[in-house]
Formats: C-alpha cells, sequence, structure tokens
C-alpha cells in the first residue's frame, strides 16, 4: 500500500547507522544544562539538549541523533521522537546552511509579509518546505515570530531581520551567501548590518 | 500622567549590564523585600497594588499567588512565562531585551513571597538571543550576590535557570508550559488539579507572565497602595501596549490603564494616528485571539461612552460590542484592510498551533480555515458565513484549554461587525480581487 511505503521512506524511520556522539566540550554543556533540573526529572533537559544536537549534527535531528539523545537523558527514544515531531524548530530532514523563515501571520501579512514571501519564491525559485538544489537556502512559511510591530520579518537560523524590502532581502541574501563560501556561515556581524 | 514604571530609565545607556542597572536604583526593592519585609507582607502588598495577569487573561496576580498550596512538603517552583507568542503582542520580548534586570529583581521578590528555591524562565525558542542576554543578567546577579546560596546574608537561597522553548503556540497555555517544561509535547492539561498544587513535577507551582513579575520589583518600591493609585478602578497600574499595523508608530509603549483609545491611537506620543493619514476601519487591541472591534466601537462604547485602555471598558458591552485588553498586542487595520483575508490569516495560525488533543480544535479550526479560504479566493457561498459561525460556537467553551475560545472569537467577531464584506466577496467575487490587486501593486 501506498501509505505503508510513505511510512517506511519517513525520515523518522530511516537510520543512517551512522555513530553520533557530542564531542567532550560540548558534552559538559550538556550535562551542565542537566544539572538544572532536578535528578529524577532529567527529561526535562529534552528541548534544550535538542536544540544543541541539531546544531551540532548538521542541522537536523536524524534518528541516530535521537536516540543519542535519548541514551543521554536516561529516556525511551520514543519519548524522543514525539517531542521532535510537535515542535515547529526541530527538523527532521536535511535542510540548507541556512533555514529561512519568513512569519505570515496577521500583522506581518498585512504590513507587506506575503510580497516577502512572493520575493523570496522568485529569487530561490523553490516552494516552502523546499531546498535550493546548492543547499544553501531552505526556505519556510512559520507563524507569528512576536516582531510585529517591525515586520515584515524573516528569521535566518537564529537571527531576526525586520523591516524588510525586497531590495534588502536581495542584499542579505548575497551576503550570506559570501559568509558561506568563505567557510563562516554564522558571521555574527552580518546581523548589524541589517538591523 | 504617571512616569514609566515597567520601561524606567530605558533611554540610559547601559542599562542592560548590572552596573548602570543598579546605579540607578536596580535592586533596591530586593533589599527592601528580603531586609525588611515577611514572605506575607510582600504577598500583601502585591495583593494591595491590585496588579493582575499581563499574559492575557488579567486574573489577579496576589488571588493568583494565595491558591499556592504552602501545607505540601514538595519544593515549590516559579515558572515565568516568557512564550510570547500571540499575533501582536511583543511587549514581552521589548522589556527582556531592554531591561533584563528588571525581569529578575521581580523573580527575586517573587520567589521570596513565595517560598521558591528553583525559577525557570520559559522562554519561546525563536527568542534564542534573548536567552544570552538573561543568562549574563542572572550570571551578574549571582556574581553580585542577589543569587545563589544566602542571598544578603538571610536564609533565602534562589536558582534561577532559562529554558528555551522550540516553536509552539500553545505553550503560552501555563499548564502546557508546565509539560513542555517537563520535556513532553506542548499538550495542555485538564484542570483542576490547578499547577498552585499540582504544577511543575507534580509539585505547587505559580505560573507569571514577565510583564506581571517585572512589575512586582516597581510595586515593593513604591508600595501596593501607591501602584494602585495608579490606573482607573480595577485596572491599575501600568501596561506595556505593543502597537502594530497599519500606523505611523509602530512599537511598544507603556500607559497608565485608563488612557482613552482614541488618544493612544492618535496621540504623537503613542501611535501617531493611521499610516499615510488614512482612516481608521479596525482594532484587534490585545492580541489576535480577542475579537475585532470596527472604529466606532473601538472609540467609543456602545453606551456611547469613551473607550477607556482598561480591562473593564474594553470588555463593555461582552462581546456583543465589546472586547478585550488580552496581551495589549494593539493590532490597528486601515480602510484598506481585508477583514476576510486577515481572518482567514488567523484562523490559519490557529490550525497551525492547534495541540491536536481537543477535537473541537483540531477539526474545528482546520474547517474554519478552509471555508474562510474558499470565501476569500471566490469559491465561497452564502451559507458559509453561517457555517463559520456555528463552528465557532462549537468549538468555543469545548476545549481543555482557552485555545479554541482564542481561534472562535476572531472568527465570531469579524462576521458580527463586517458581515457586509463576508457577503460581498460571495456575491461579487472578482471585484474583490480586483480591489486586492490593486492594493497588492502599491506596496
Amino acid at each position: 500500500m501506498n501509505h505503508t511505503n510513505n511510512l517506511i521512506n519517513h525520515p523518522l524511520f530511516l537510520k543512517e547507522g551512522k555513530k553520533v556522539a557530542f564531542t567532550s566540550e560540548v558534552l559538559n554543556k550538556v550535562h551542565s544544562l542537566m544539572e538544572r533540573y532536578p535528578a529524577d526529572q532529567q527529561k526535562s533537559a529534552l528541548l534544550p539538549v535538542l536544540h544543541i544536537a541539531q546544531e551540532e549534527f548538521g542541522g537536523y535531528l536524524s534518528v541516530d541523533v535521537m536516540d543519542y539523545v535519548a541514551a543521554l537523558l536516561g529516556i525511551q527514544p520514543i519519548e524522543v521522537y514525539e517531542v521532535a515531531t510537535f515542535y515547529s524548530m526541530f527538523y527532521l530532514e536535511k535542510t540548507g546552511t541556512y533555514v529561512i523563515e519568513v512569519c505570515r501571520t496577521g500583522p506581518c501579512a498585512i504590513s507587506g509579509g506575503e510580497m516577502i514571501m512572493e520575493h523570496l519564491l522568485e529569487v530561490l525559485k523553490i516552494k516552502p518546505g523546499e531546498t535550493t538544489p546548492d543547499g544553501m537556502f531552505t526556505l519556510k512559511e512559520v507563524e507569528c515570530l512576536g516582531s510585529c510591530g517591525t515586520g515584515p520579518v524573516m528569521q535566518v537560523n537564529t537571527r531576526y531581520f525586520e523591516h524588510l524590502t525586497p531590495g534588502k532581502v536581495d542584499k542579505i541574501l548575497a551576503e550570506m551567501r559570501e559568509y558561506a563560501n568563505n567557510d563562516k556561515p554564522d558571521d555574527s556581524t552580518w546581523v548589524e548590518k541589517f538591523c | 500622567m504617571g512616569g514609566k514604571i515597567l520601561l524606567a530609565n530605558i533611554d540610559v545607556p547601559g542599562i542592560r549590564g548590572y552596573d548602570v542597572y543598579r546605579s540607578n536604583g536596580g535592586y533596591t526593592s530586593v533589599e527592601k523585600a528580603l531586609r525588611e519585609m515577611t514572605q506575607a507582607q510582600v504577598t500583601a502588598e502585591v495583593n494591595k497594588s491590585g496588579l493582575r495577569g499581563r499574559g492575557g487573561a488579567g486574573f489577579p496576580t496576589g488571588l493568583k499567588w494565595s491558591f499556592l498550596d504552602r501545607k505540601s512538603d514538595k519544593p515549590r517552583y516559579l515558572v515565568c512565562n516568557a512564550d510570547e507568542s500571540e499575533p501582536g503582542t511583543f511587549k514581552d520580548r521589548y522589556l527582556m531585551h531592554h531591561l533584563p534586570h528588571r525581569l529578575i529583581e521581580g523573580l527575586i521578590i517573587s520567589s521570596f513571597a513565595l517560598g521558591v528555591k528553583t525559577c525557570y524562565i520559559y522562554i519561546r525558542g525563536e527568542f534564542k538571543y534573548l536567552v544570552g542576554i538573561l543568562e549574563k543578567a542572572i550570571k551578574e546577579a549571582h556574581l553580585h550576590g542577589f543569587l545563589g546560596e544566602r542571598i544578603l546574608g538571610t536564609d533565602f537561597s534562589l536558582n534561577i535557570y532559562v529554558h528555551p522553548g522550540a516553536g509552539a503556540y500553545i505553550c503560552g497555555e501555563e499548564t502546557a508550559l508546565l509539560e513542555s517544561l517537563e520535556g513532553k509535547r506542548g499538550n495542555p492539561r485538564i484542570k483542576p488539579p490547578f499547577p498552585a498544587f499540582k504544577g511543575l513535577y507534580g509539585c505547587p507551582t505559580v505560573v507569571n507572565n514577565v510583564e506581571t513579575l517585572a512589575a512586582v520589583g516597581p510595586i515593593i518600591s513604591m508600595g501596593g497602595e501607591a501602584y494602585a493609585m495608579i490606573g482607573k478602578g480595577k485596572s491599575t497600574g501600568t501596561k506595556l501596549i505593543s502597537a502594530c499595523g497599519n500606523i505611523k508608530n509602530p512599537g511598544v509603549y507603556e500607559i497608565e490603564m485608563g488612557l482613552p483609545v482614541e488618544d493612544f491611537i492618535y496621540s504623537p506620543e503613542y501611535c501617531g494616528g493611521i499610516a499615510n493619514d488614512k482612516y481608521l476601519k479596525a482594532v484587534i487591541p490585545g492580541g489576535s485571539s480577542v475579537p475585532i472591534l470596527p472604529a466606532d466601537l473601538i472609540l467609543s462604547t456602545a453606551k456611547g461612552e469613551k473607550r477607556l485602555m482598561t480591562y473593564e471598558s474594553l470588555a463593555d458591552g461582552d462581546f456583543e460590542s465589546g472586547t478585550m485588553l488580552g496581551s495589549g498586542g494593539f493590532i490597528v487595520y486601515d480602510e484598506d484592510a481585508c477583514i476576510v483575508r486577515n481572518t482567514w490569516n488567523l484562523t490559519r495560525f490557529y490550525r497551525h498551533e492547534s495541540c491536536g488533543q481537543c477535537s473541537p480544535c483540531r477539526e474545528g479550526t482546520g474547517w474554519m480555515e478552509k471555508v474562510l479560504y474558499r470565501i476569500e479566493h471566490r469559491q465561497g457561498k452564502m451559507s458559509d458565513i453561517d457555517l463559520l459561525v456555528r463552528v465557532a460556537k462549537n468549538i468555543e467553551g469545548n476545549t481543555i484549554c482557552p485555545l479554541g475560545d482564542a481561534a472562535a472569537w476572531p472568527v465570531a467577531s469579524a462576521i458580527r461587525h463586517f458581515r457586509v464584506e463576508f457577503e460581498e466577496h460571495v456575491l461579487h467575487p472578482a471585484a474583490m480581487l480586483e480591489k486586492e490587486r490593486h492594493l497588492k501593486l502599491k506596496y
């Protein structure tokens, strides 16, 4: 049945079989995070640890990564899967170097958010949810980013870009390409240039 | 107008750092509370202040604190709700960004009053840059002896931790937030038991909004009675309003409760009037979940009184002709705004954010979005309008948490006040489309 095939091909069911482990530096960070919660409530650290895992292991959560996190926290893998599939900031499929998330909710929409999305669709030539063939950009539509007075807004990885215009978006995209090509995709200076 | 209270000294350069904050009177309220007052006295001041929950519900804070199960021998928790995700609301983000120490100060005093040793700030995952700002402020407070063991030489010890969410509007609901903090899906719990008895890890817990907790420091400094003198009636003190939409000056404003809505919209001190000098069409005054009101009803009540920025005045006329102060997410629409398109947009938001636990909300938000989509996209039928009203009515009050209500109210109120516009979309779809295309070109 088609339905079953789809399930089997779902990223949640595909194990890559790669051994994953945090570096000792990251592991220390994870342990200090776990100390914030009572000893019998280590599951509480799940969301913060998944954020770190996603950052460390290529921008998404593979089954192997989720299993590893489960082992770290002493919980069942299913407890990690059900959380990873619930929250919109966790990605289960490989993303581009930059994940561009454009706010589409009410206040942004009336201040030009729809126009920004249309512009990005045109420039990147992909649909929402897809990644450019060069693996540089993943485009997503998201709900309210809490930036309603400074819209339209998009979030690129962890940074906010506000008061957008199509021209500004073009400049940001060019800048991102340059940083990625220079092998430092997360340069902290680029946000100040635009905000 | 009273001066700024929550946003006092916000313009002082470097106020985000401990030294500048401290030299501008910061943490004196902590010294006062811990050295000169008992737990009960702090709670009494908060009670006297008439402070009400600033997250949206407007529940009296002192009363909420009084419900905390003090007989239990389990540890107690204070959780700060910084999961600000209500469309139109960005006040907590602004406060934490510029004045992180004001929040920390409020958390210390509140924890002292509640007998709490561990406090978590649950912040929405998208605000990752704020986590760094808050953690730096917490570190500074530790260094200067305002956090950690035996604060200011008293028996009181406290640790504050920042806990990021991961993108789920529903986690702003307090029990969903607690579930999420426990490392689970953000599914709201059935109440009772209330968090005051069984909250985080089954322990007595108080969950308060950022703005509410930040107000505790100033209340202790000035005294509850002095705070209650500000504002109007049962809406005491000041409120942060985040204004956005088609206005000249979007931004966060601290207003004294009781300010006329008209002044807020048109005064150059606040919104500065409608952008491009257009006409005001409608306002959603308290975040996207509260009913939308047309211009005449937002400026004055059905009785003809001036509408004021208070919990009571905005709610005057109930849902027939009133709305709610909510979270203070003030969204303004000008004459060109399409109410149908906007309602569809907001319904799409609720469909996306419904946790899926309760059928009325999970299915109802989906159906409302579908029907609104077809009305907006030239495929609507006249009967669709009443269908929407019926679906909204069947969601309202039939769900575990208020997300169902929050999804139903915008739809019900848009049809109540702008029914003609929905009918026009059904009767003259081509004309509506042409109008929107024309508007789009203007951007």
